[in-house]
């Protein structure tokens, strides 16, 4: 792409960047399925089966995440329920999952999943109607969240619900939601979800051929998730969503419509955290109305913060370093989990508003960075140069 | 002394009729009747409370009035529109406290301002062409900013920041511009600068200012309006609104 006319500004897409992205895709795209298929499995270097399925489930998250940073980072928009676009999405996939099943369920009902001959199901419910094909399915994923959080947004944002008031209703909406289908009388599964899948697009869901495909998968999802919040966020649309962050008001005198932009950005993130939650479901084998639950929702605020919002790869290397460190402190050692979580988000919130990624760019070695639009710093940082 | 007065070709600009708003029972406005002609600068003053804020809020859109009317241009009914649209008719504001970007640019600031599609999907895929861009740099240059195009808005002095809000309403082209207090805070020379600059924008463009500072209101010799308890009170000169007697009883005298 050419130079922008900018002053005082790198083009956002020069070679630095690029090198910088494809290295990092070639890294978790490659090395891994190398590691994985290639390194005889007694070598230090080998990457075990089980860990590929994990690492592609960090890699989901960090999807979500970018897809709040896109909403929170950029245009101040805390939403607390992201995690119900991510379920939405992975209800869409675990349905195209059930059908799949046929006749190798417990019952062997190829025109009923398991869950609805148990319950007394006569004839498959409309709303799964369709979900037998991979297309419709992958439409649903990204239309049900999108559709979701149009209307949602739409209703919120037109009556100028902003701050703690839209973190508020967002967790009102998700909990809403954990309530709704825990209900058997749903026709998703109540309780126990969607789970026992068999095939994805004819492969065997259990064979390591399987979860490697899904997890590089999953790698080009990040990458074209991150391209396209790049994209949002380098270009005027993003300076006028900086803008409303700070001065919401204001953007308005100037003719811009705020309502749209958020909502636009609002529907955006909400698709990417739909196709998130469609590529987590098949690599942990199950969803259910858990992942609906108000504290996941939460978490992801978390990481985006220990990592750094309102930078995108911060985002990123935050829900997969919270990740890790849930996955290992989890076994180690369960009960200090929840304090370990809560100090890390009190201690960046105190010490390090600006995250990990923010903290870096403040090194005194590093170069000096131009001062927006892609270092969009949190409004506490101005506050405190002025 | 009334040159600017005098100069208004007489077609109604702005025009409020009768317009009431209350909040929780307090009259903010009270059938508050106003009447602006195209290339006027006309000033508004009165004590605090007198509802000078409420009647830019509801020429600006961001309050709906409880009666009355508000006609932009004679036929553009201003309370059946929200803020972004009357900005695009040609309304523009600079608020009390100066509020620019403070995580954007100077340049960015400027940008933002530039008369050009407002539509979302358009500022997705907008390119800063030659043209804005040298817009964009004489503005720099006409509000003093030049230097400190890179610089983060929020590290600006307070004197330019208030520059910059005017150099983004005169980036616009704006036909009427509103300024609330746009003194606020300034050293005197600054204060002489602006006085100069809104004298000079009024050639091409309409101008209410509302201000506290008497001292500015005479250096800019335009038509006073005096508002009381949210109606007016007199209207004139800048002599006849100081010699006027209720004038001198609620705000002058005091």
């Amino acid at each position: 792409m050419e130079t922008l006319s900018y002053p005082h500004q790198r083009n956002p897409w020069n070679a630095r960047f690029w090198t910088g992205f494809v290295l990092s895709g070639l890294v978790l795209g490659l090395l891994v399925p190398l590691l994985n298929r290639w390194v005889a499995p007694d070598s230090p270097f080998a990457v075990p089966d089980y860990l590929v399925p994990l690492l592609g489930k960090y890699l989901c998250y960090a999807i979500l995440a970018l897809s709040l940073d896109l909403v929170w980072g950029y245009a101040g928009i805390l939403s607390l329920g992201h995690g119900a676009f991510f379920a939405l999405g992975g209800y869409c996939m675990g349905m195209y999952l059930m059908r799949q099943i046929g006749t190798r369920g417990v019952y062997g009902n190829a025109g009923l999943p398991d869950f609805m001959v148990f319950l007394q199901y006569k004839e498959l419910p409309w709303f799964w109607w369709g979900f037998d094909h991979f297309a419709y399915a992958a439409a649903m994923v990204m239309l049900v969240p999108g559709v979701f959080a149009f209307v949602f947004g739409w209703l919120a944002f037109r009556s100028r619900v902003t701050g703690v008031y839209l973190s508020i209703i967002t967790q009102a909406m998700t909990y809403a939601l954990w309530l709704a289908f825990f209900r058997n009388d749903m026709g998703f599964g109540g309780n126990n979800g969607l789970t026992d899948y068999k095939d994805i697009l004819g492969w065997d869901v259990h064979l390591s051929e399987t979860r490697l495909g899904l997890y590089v998968a999953t790698v080009v999802g990040l990458g074209a998730a991150y391209l396209l919040c790049r994209f949002i966020t380098v270009s005027k649309l993003g300076r006028v969503l900086l803008a409303l962050r700070d001065a919401e008001s204001r953007v308005r005198f100037l003719g811009y419509s705020t309502t749209r932009a958020k909502l636009f950005v609002f529907t955006i993130s909400a698709v990417l955290a739909g196709i998130a939650g469609a590529l987590y479901v098949p690599q942990v084998g199950i969803i259910n109305p858990s992942e609906f639950s108000p504290g996941n929702s939460i978490e992801v605020a978390i990481w985006v913060s220990v990592g750094g919002r309102g930078t995108l790869i911060g985002a990123a290397i935050g829900a997969v370093l919270v990740n890790l460190a849930k996955t290992w402190l989890t076994g180690a050692v369960p009960e200090i989990w929840l304090f370990f979580l809560g100090g890390l988000f009190v201690l960046t919130t105190l010490v390090f508003p600006r995250g990990i990624v923010g903290m870096f760019r403040q090194l005194p070695w590093q170069r000096p960075r131009r001062a927006s639009s892609l270092a969009a710093e949190p409004p506490v940082a101005a506050e405190k140069q002025t | 002394m009334n040159a600017a007065a005098a100069r208004p070709t007489g077609d109604v600009l702005l025009y409020l009729n009768g317009v009431t708003v209350s909040f929780d029972g307090f009259k903010a406005l009270n059938d508050l009747s106003l009447v602006v002609e195209e290339g006027e600068l006309r000033t508004i003053i009165g004590p605090n409370g007198a509802g000078k804020t409420t009647m830019m809020d509801v020429v600006t859109g961001k309050t709906r009035p409880d009666s009355g009317e508000v006609f932009f241009r004679g036929n553009e009914d201003l309370t059946r529109l929200d803020e972004a649209d009357i900005a695009n008719l040609g309304i523009g504001r600079k608020f009390q406290r100066p509020t620019v970007f403070e995580n954007l640019t100077v340049f960015e600031n400027l940008e933002l301002a530039l008369a050009d599609s407002r539509g979302t999907w358009r500022t997705l895929f907008a390119r800063l062409t030659s043209d804005q861009r040298e817009r964009i740099e004489a503005t720099l240059s006409r509000i003093g900013l030049a230097g400190d195009s890179g610089k983060p808005a929020g590290l600006l002095s307070h004197g330019q920041k208030q520059w910059l809000e005017i150099g983004m309403l005169l980036i616009h082209d704006r036909q009427l511009l509103l300024l609330d207090e746009p003194v606020a805070g300034m050293t005197d020379r600054e204060t002489e600068e602006t006085a100069a600059l809104i004298l000079d924008l009024v050639r091409d463009r309409t101008i209410i200012v509302v201000e506290h500072d008497m001292a500015f209101v005479r250096s800019l010799g335009a038509k006073v309006t005096v508002l009381h308890e949210g109606s007016v009170l007199a209207e004139g000169s800048v002599e006849h609104v100081q010699n006027h007697p209720r004038v001198i009883e609620v705000y002058l005298g005091r």
